[in-house]
């Protein structure tokens, strides 16, 4: 088998065949994957949840993770934070011309890595090949298939709901832009990349009634999440800085380039609100599973500055959090 | 006490201060006008504190001319520009790189001017040109850049001068006599460079006290509380608040790179116009890496967007909420001057943190 990449992979003669069989299908599971038109599926329950998401990223490697976890974990988590239990995952892979043949099985160990860990199966998949300089090396589509044991988690929000998150913010971003422009002093710092389907079962499970709404919060950070509940709402979203989970590598980064880690995009973090005086006891609650064992209650719903986000900050002054524009640019100096 | 007993104290102590009359201060950086918003330090002033802006953001204070100079080069066949971020979507006189970029123009963003002679290295058939802007912090940088470039014989390495010293445009803004300023808030990381002596000037020959002040909360605190302290006292002294990083006399080091490659000069700053002695020109010998004299290049004749009130916001006379274009015309989707656009822009700043 060659080991890059060649125009034939994508030409549905031997050479794609056995990419499929030997490379693809072997890592990703024999047992799963439906060879088939479409993949056969059984879903308890009748409601169901279904996403679709497309992955691509530079560097396709970096700290903590790669492309194959993040198209794995991002699907799972889309499901999740409705309250379903993921499934079944799709993938779709478009391959550039030239990859070499170890990077994509490394890229595929770790979506199987990923799905074993959050106890989904990839059951059904494409693959298709663009010319050298079509494409950035690899991107991958993942569609996915969730089930409802309790009823989607989305009631009205009210003042006096507490915001939780469940971890530290602005790894994943960080570590990113930390690799892409080979930023030395942030060297061990990982994406947060993660699964957070077993985290968010076990909140509902153990407080059913008490949230009100999760989101995973990835591109824009924390802050949009709070941008988009608030937007034309009777209430605000105020977080206090003194209780926000952040790393020192994030915060040098941030302060180098001149960016906000609320806005800086995770990979594993969702944004939970929920009844205040419960709050105390989901904490307790995430912090018994490994995605959640940072968890902290970072803010409040409140009648202030409705229909905006806004921060406490350390000296007590207020700052709001407003919608990104565009990218966060670095800054001169 | 721990750091968190500190800050609280002195956070109260600002909240609780007593002035009798108005007071004016002015910072004179970007990254204080966005830190003085960002950790709440602004929104706990006591009332009659007013905190303007001076010219300290070096994308805001670049000339229209300037921008049109590397747009025109942009132009040209083969030619990258190698920039920071904040330059790319500032508007000048009939565009910006940004437009450019998006009509075929090739403008790459870096994040050190070093990087650009990774670019210059990777295409050695196109012309770079790194758009040198950027205060007494950035300077000793691009010297160095310029140093490597000769050292690995680089031809296809060029910067466009625009560095600009903090000094006499403090200076100028005192002497046009338009605005009545009570104490200035001095940069930290340009002080680091040239040393709290280097401000001594404002409490002997103006008679203002100024105090060189740090970025977080800590710094803002602590700065702020000085410089009311002496203003109240009616002490004209130039203080250090940020000590752990700035030093009387400066970094020597970093001064003699600085001119090592380059000479002082007089510069255009939007706003203010030619101020003598406060940019920094390519020496001679260094010529073969000076764009402008590089390259021939036909720059329009520069115009300023008739509403735009930036130069007034940079000499510290109206806050960008007081500029009629503010969040109507102008904002940071559409930016009319560069204040709207910049991260440490006083505009973007009212306009994403104020309320």
């Amino acid at each position: 088998m060659p080991d890059t990449i060649l125009p034939g992979h994508g030409s549905g003669g031997k050479l794609m065949n056995d990419l499929i069989h030997d490379t693809i299908r072997e890592t990703l599971g024999n047992e799963s994957i439906q060879l088939d038109d479409s993949a056969v599926l059984q879903l308890p329950g009748r409601q169901i949840a279904f996403t679709t998401d497309s992955y691509t990223i530079t560097p396709i490697e970096f700290p903590g993770g790669n492309i194959g976890s993040l198209a794995v974990n991002g699907t799972v988590n889309d499901l999740a934070v409705m309250g379903a239990e993921p499934l079944y995952l799709s993938c779709s892979i478009i391959l550039e011309e030239g990859l070499p043949l170890d990077e994509l099985k490394r890229v595929l160990q770790s979506m199987r890595a990923a799905a074993d860990y959050a106890g989904v199966s990839i059951v059904t998949g494409d693959t298709k090949v663009v010319p050298r300089g079509k494409g950035d090396k690899i991107y991958i589509n993942t569609a996915g298939i969730g089930v409802f044991t309790s009823p989607p988690q989305r009631h009205d929000i009210i003042p006096g709901d507490a915001i939780i998150i469940n971890g530290y913010i602005g790894d994943h971003g960080t570590a990113v832009m930390a690799e892409r422009n080979k930023l030395s002093f942030s060297r061990g710092l990982l994406s947060d990349c993660a699964p957070l389907n077993m985290l968010i079962q076990q909140v509902i499970q153990s407080y059913p009634s008490s949230i009100r709404f999760m989101r995973d919060a990835t591109r824009g950070g924390v802050a949009s999440v709070l941008n988009e509940i608030t937007k034309d709402r009777p209430f605000g979203a105020k977080l206090i800085e003194n209780s926000l989970p952040v790393h020192d590598e994030v915060r040098g980064v941030s302060e180098l380039l001149g960016i906000d880690p609320l806005y800086i995009a995770n990979e594993g973090k969702v944004v939970i609100i929920t009844d205040g005086k419960d709050a105390p006891g989901i904490v307790e609650e995430m912090k018994k599973i490994p995605e959640g064992k940072d968890a902290a209650i970072i803010g409040e719903i409140t009648d202030n500055y409705t229909g905006s986000a806004y921060i406490t900050t350390r000296v007590g002054g207020n700052r709001m959090l407003p919608l990104l524009i565009e990218e966060q640019l670095p800054r001169i100096c | 006490m721990t750091n968190e007993h500190v800050l609280a104290h002195d956070a109260e102590k600002l909240k609780q201060y007593q002035i009798d009359s108005d007071i004016c201060i002015m910072e004179v950086c970007g990254t204080h006008t966005t830190e003085y918003f960002r950790t709440g330090v602004k929104d706990i002033f006591p009332p009659r504190l007013r905190l303007v802006d001076g010219p300290g953001c070096p994308v805001c204070v670049t000339p229209n001319h300037y921008l049109d100079h590397a747009i025109a080069l942009a132009g040209q066949k083969d030619c990258i520009i190698a920039t920071f971020g904040d330059m790319v979507k500032v508007p000048s006189s009939y565009s910006s790189l940004a437009r450019e970029s998006a009509g075929g123009a090739r403008v790459e963003v870096v994040y050190s001017p070093v990087d650009a002679l990774d670019i210059a290295r990777q295409n050695p058939h196109s012309e770079v040109v790194f758009l040198s802007v950027g205060f007494e912090t950035t300077a000793p940088t691009e010297a160095v850049t310029v140093q490597q470039a000769r050292e690995q014989n680089l031809k296809n390495f060029s910067l466009l001068p625009g560095n600009k010293l903090t000094v006499p445009a403090v200076k100028a803004l005192l002497d046009a006599e338009e605005v009545n300023i009570d104490g200035f808030i001095l940069p930290g990381h340009v002080s680091a460079i040239i040393g709290t002596n280097a401000w001594k000037f404002l409490g002997s020959e103006y008679n203002k006290p100024a105090v060189v002040t740090g970025f977080d909360d800590h710094d803002l605190l602590k700065g702020t509380l000085l410089l009311l302290t002496l203003i109240s006292e009616n002490k004209p002294h130039v203080l250090n608040e940020y000590t752990r990083v700035v030093r009387d006399g400066g970094n020597q080091h970093a001064m003699d790179m600085i001119y090592s490659v380059f000479d002082a000069d007089d510069s255009e700053w939007r706003g203010i116009g030619v101020i003598p002695g406060s940019g920094l020109l390519l020496k001679d010998e260094y010529a073969d890496f000076d764009a402008t004299k590089k390259f021939t290049v036909d720059i329009p004749e520069p115009k300023e967007h008739p509403g735009c009130r930036c130069g007034e916001l940079l000499r510290g006379l109206i806050l960008p909420t007081e500029c009629p274009l503010f969040g109507k015309g102008c904002n940071p989707e559409h930016p009319i001057g560069p204040c709207m656009v910049s991260t440490e822009g006083p505009c973007a700043a009212y306009y994403k943190y104020g309320r």
